[in-house]
């Protein structure tokens, strides 16, 4: 029987796991040194505010994995050997596999920061650093203040993690306007906003200098490049994003880039090994996605996919339309299709805000055909099946805009914006 | 540094105030509470209307000022932070003794009233007197320990439902919810039975009726004391006779049908109502397991066919038996009993039957047999309807079930078992509503495409113990006949996932292989084998 390894328990190593136990009988071993079962990363934020337990973040049971005869192995695997299709873990312990599905996933980013390796700083990816954050800041007699460092979803996240704890937050951002670099000037000038009325201390154009230690070797403040200030904190989140998980497949062979190199099938330059996930690298982006995604939805697609090719179906990942979402603080954001910070050539953006200011879209289309190209929506949930269709559709933004109603998928007896979105629009 | 130092004074300190108004305002109420406590044993007031008065303004105030503290002062959305770190929502000592004291009131109230000061002969005493300045003023009789009780659930749901309009105050689906169960509960439930009992007198009697508590919910409502006083109430009583029988029969499938069960369990019922307020604290402890899904199936439509045998049998037991007199006689009556049962079943099962699973299809020819051996035995060998007689299975339903089920483990268990234990594994007019949804209503949970990040909020504060992220994550709409369509799946949801809406009935169930936002030509090829 065909033993299929899987380096990695997350959604992609998971959501493959998955359908290749519903397409076949293979034999099928997930390895992961972070944890025995899966469960949800993008939920971690919610275990240390106390929504949920530990055990509400494994989406399955934990009879689910014997059942379906999906066997979880524990350890960390020091040396991949393609040569002779072997695993070797730290242990020393050794593992053959006939196909080989890498999904490491990823690991925080340091840039070289003085003193980034301190007690005391730390990012926020893995449920070790679960745990060490609640090591670092239990509580804001523990943790006096925490100076969060980048701008993007994880630093978002940290933060309004830390203050539910009423823990004071510093929040430097490297941008003149938070996640400007994904988002539209509007909508983040409106996220600026809502995190200030958090009570987070938002410093935008600020980056860090260096990170000094106390008299106990632990952190004790940050020095920001631009002022020479000095932060006293008890805690450091660097969260200036992410890199793909690699370090262990150095000197296999196994071709490496910034990530796992692979071709559309998601296989390496070995015939038999595949990547997928945070740790997967295209050698060339597909349309406007970037060579590395990582995203839950497009690990997930990953794993789908690959699980076609490993079951005798040999499938190009091929994603639909680009979709994604988040929430800051307060604010649900999704977007579907292409919107750009700043609209590309022959493209145009209409901006429409909320007068109580929680509430905005962006539409990004073609100026002389009108085409739909993308929408960005902040508190209103929009259908996704809908904008995915009307994307496949390539209809004109006066469609979306007459059928505006037809994607809105916030709760009954909600406020509908579509007449004023409408009237701003003509 | 001096710019930080002016920052934490919006951070760290502002809680401290309302630490403590927090602690004064539980004080009141609690003080509010020992009244009462006081007044059960027989502490004599002076001015019991204005005691009485105190003793419910300290406790709602309480409760208000309460729940005031803990959301002013936060912005509009989720706040479910520390609900597990909280001893009192996280089953500790506080959760124990609030549920022990829940429970010891049930069981003083259904089998120790005397405790409350209800007397076999003479006046009431106690507090169940101390409620007779308001017992007097809306009905103009004194309290019985059922109009104590009346009292303080309306309270309850008034008080916990403001504070439950604070914590959803942006969300308008949960708002008209709420002031929907307010609504039901002050005038239905509490205000138009008693107004009604004021138009009693001598020769002319209304029986005791809450209009929106419906058969098999209300298990006497067909019993012969109510059937007796209905008829004795001339044109108005025949009138709620029929309402009875019609709110089971047409209102409900028809309501059910457009919009799901929620419209009773969520919005009307009094049961859901105190879950949806003083019970919304502890939602997040129902059982998510598979294991207790399976449960729940048995024991819930056991209740059913208990309730729906022991109806037959009382109805049975006081019909006549000369259809010259009446024409509804024993036999005609059983007759119609089990050609409509009959009918139902053969409906489900030539039209349905690709939706039960196989412990649903068990389970229904199951019971099926037993109910059918039964009336074979009945009219073969001579044997009680049932194997015993009707004043048993009645005493037996209403202890086990009345009693036991619905007061004491459904509502003193709360901080234990989750606020909707009764609903979810008791109720027999849920299981009634819950068939109706899943096999015949426009009702679902639709979810978003392929949003789900498996995060588990959904799953984690789902009330009935539905794991919707099983099916969110798997891009399919949630069609459960446990859905009470409470709507905090969606409320919670950070990536908005899920929206409860009725739409036709075709595509309501999608199970999908593949998530929305892969390859459409992967999607073409397995979604639609």
């Amino acid at each position: 029987m065909e033993h299929i390894v899987i380096i990695g328990n997350g959604v992609a190593g998971i959501t493959a796991a998955r359908h290749i136990r519903k397409l076949s009988d293979k034999k099928i071993t997930i390895i992961s040194a972070e944890t025995e079962f899966f469960f949800s990363r993008t939920a971690l934020m919610y275990v240390y505010m106390g929504h949920m337990k530990w055990e509400h973040l494994k989406p399955y049971e934990d009879w689910f994995w014997k059942k379906n005869r999906l066997e979880l192995k524990t350890g960390y695997i020091s040396k991949v050997n393609p040569e002779a299709n072997e695993l070797e873990f730290e242990s020393g312990e050794k593992m053959g596999y006939d196909k080989l599905i890498i999904a490491s996933g990823s690991i925080s980013n340091k840039f070289g920061w003085p003193g980034q390796d301190l007690k005391g700083v730390q990012g926020l990816y893995s449920k070790q650093d679960l745990d060490l954050l609640e090591e670092n800041a239990p509580d804001n007699k523990t943790c006096k203040r925490a100076v969060i460092v980048g701008g993007g979803l994880i630093g978002m996240e940290m933060a309004e993690m830390l203050r539910t704890r009423d823990i004071p937050v510093t929040f430097l951002v490297r941008e003149s306007s938070f996640w400007n670099i994904v988002l539209p000037p509007g909508e983040s000038d409106l996220i600026n906003r809502h995190i200030r009325e958090h009570h987070i201390d938002l410093r935008l154009n600020t980056n860090l200098k260096e990170i000094l230690a106390d008299e106990n070797g632990r952190v004790g403040a940050v020095v920001l490049a631009e002022t020479g200030e000095e932060i006293e904190c008890s805690l450091v989140g660097l969260t200036p994003g992410v890199s793909p998980n690699i370090k262990f497949l150095e000197g296999s062979g196994i071709e490496l880039g910034r990530g796992v190199k692979v071709n559309r099938n998601l296989e390496t330059n070995f015939k038999n090994i595949y990547a997928i996930g945070d740790c997967a690298e295209q050698h060339e982006a597909i349309g406007n996605r970037r060579p590395i995604e990582a995203v839950w939805y497009t690990s997930r697609m990953m794993g789908e996919v690959v699980a076609q090719t490993i079951c005798d179906n040999p499938m190009k990942y091929n994603p639909g339309n680009w979709f994604n979402s988040a929430k800051f603080l307060d604010i649900e954001y999704q977007t579907y299709g292409w919107v750009f910070p700043e609209p590309g050539d022959g493209e145009s953006h209409f901006y429409w805000e909320h007068i109580n200011g929680k509430k905005c879209i962006t539409i990004s289309y073609e100026k002389a055909s009108r085409k739909f190209l993308g929408i960005n929506n902040f508190g209103i949930r929009m259908r996704h099946e809908v904008f995915d269709r009307w994307l496949n559709e390539e209809k004109s933004v006066d469609h979306v805009m007459e059928n505006l109603r037809e994607a809105n998928f916030d709760p009954e007896f909600f406020d509908r914006h579509e007449v004023e979105i409408r009237n701003s629009f003509k | 540094m001096s710019k930080l130092e002016n920052n934490m004074s919006l951070t760290g300190d502002v809680s401290k105030s309302l630490k403590t108004s927090r602690k004064l305002a539980a004080v009141l109420g609690i003080a509010g509470l020992f009244i009462l406590v006081l007044a059960s044993f027989n502490i004599a007031f002076p001015n019991k209307a204005l005691w009485l008065t105190i003793s419910l303004s300290a406790i709602a105030i309480g409760i208000l000022w309460y729940s005031h503290s803990i959301y002013t002062g936060k912005t509009e959305g989720i706040k479910n932070d520390r609900i597990w770190f909280k001893s009192n929502t996280n089953r500790g000592l506080p959760a124990w003794i609030i549920g022990i004291a829940l429970t010891g009131f049930y069981i003083v109230l259904y089998f120790y009233p005397q405790y409350m000061g209800l007397n076999a002969e003479g006046d009431n005493t106690g507090v169940i007197s101390f409620f007779d300045p308001l017992s007097k003023l809306i009905n103009g009789n004194p309290a019985s320990q059922w109009f104590v009780y009346g009292a303080l659930y309306t309270v309850a749901i008034l008080a916990f439902g403001v504070k439950f309009l604070w914590k959803y105050r942006h969300n308008n689906y949960e708002k008209l919810r709420t002031f929907s169960v307010m609504f039901f509960q002050l005038s239905f439930a509490f205000l138009i039975p008693e107004f009604m009992s004021r138009l009693n007198s001598e020769n002319f009697s209304l029986p005791y009726y809450d209009l929106k508590s419906i058969w098999p919910l209300n298990y006497y409502n067909f019993e012969q004391y109510r059937i007796d006083q209905f008829i004795s109430a001339g044109t108005v009583g025949m009138a709620m006779l029929i309402f009875g029988v019609i709110s089971i029969f047409v209102i409900t499938p028809i309501l059910t049908y457009k919009y799901g069960k929620r419209w009773y369990c969520s919005w009307v019922c009094g049961c859901g109502g105190l879950a949806e307020t003083a019970g919304d604290p502890y939602r997040h402890l129902s059982d998510k397991k598979q294991s207790a899904w399976k449960i729940e199936r048995w024991v819930v439509h056991s209740v059913l066919v208990f309730v729906v045998l022991m109806t037959t049998a009382v109805i049975h037991s006081y019909l006549g038996e000369d259809p010259s007199k009446y024409w509804l006689t024993k036999d005609t009556f059983l007759l119609g009993v089990v050609l409509f049962l009959g009918l139902l079943f053969a409906g489900i099962w030539i039209f349905k039957r690709q939706e039960l699973k196989k412990d649903a299809r068990y389970g229904a020819i199951g019971y099926l047999v037993i109910v059918l051996a039964m009336l074979g035995m009945h009219y073969g060998s001579g044997t009680p309807l049932f194997l015993t007689n009707a004043e048993t299975l009645r005493q037996v339903y209403g202890f086990l079930i009345g009693a036991i089920f619905s007061g004491v483990i459904g509502v003193g268990f709360y901080p234990i078992f989750g606020n909707r234990v009764w609903c979810r594994f008791g109720c027999p007019f849920a299981a009634v509503l819950g068939m109706q949804q899943r096999l015949f209503s426009k009702f679902r949970i639709t979810t978003n495409g392929g949003q789900c990040i498996s995060c588990g909020n959904c799953s984690t504060y789902c009330e009935m113990g539905i794991d919707v992220r099983a099916y969110a994550q798997k891009g399919e709409n949630i069609v459960r006949s446990s859905c009470v369509g409470c709507g905090i799946c969606s409320a919670v949801c950070p990536r908005g996932v899920l929206k409860l809406e009725n739409d036709s009935m075709d595509g309501r169930i999608n199970p999908n292989e593949i998530l929305l936002g892969n390859d459409v030509n992967l999607m073409d090829l397995l979604n639609k084998k």
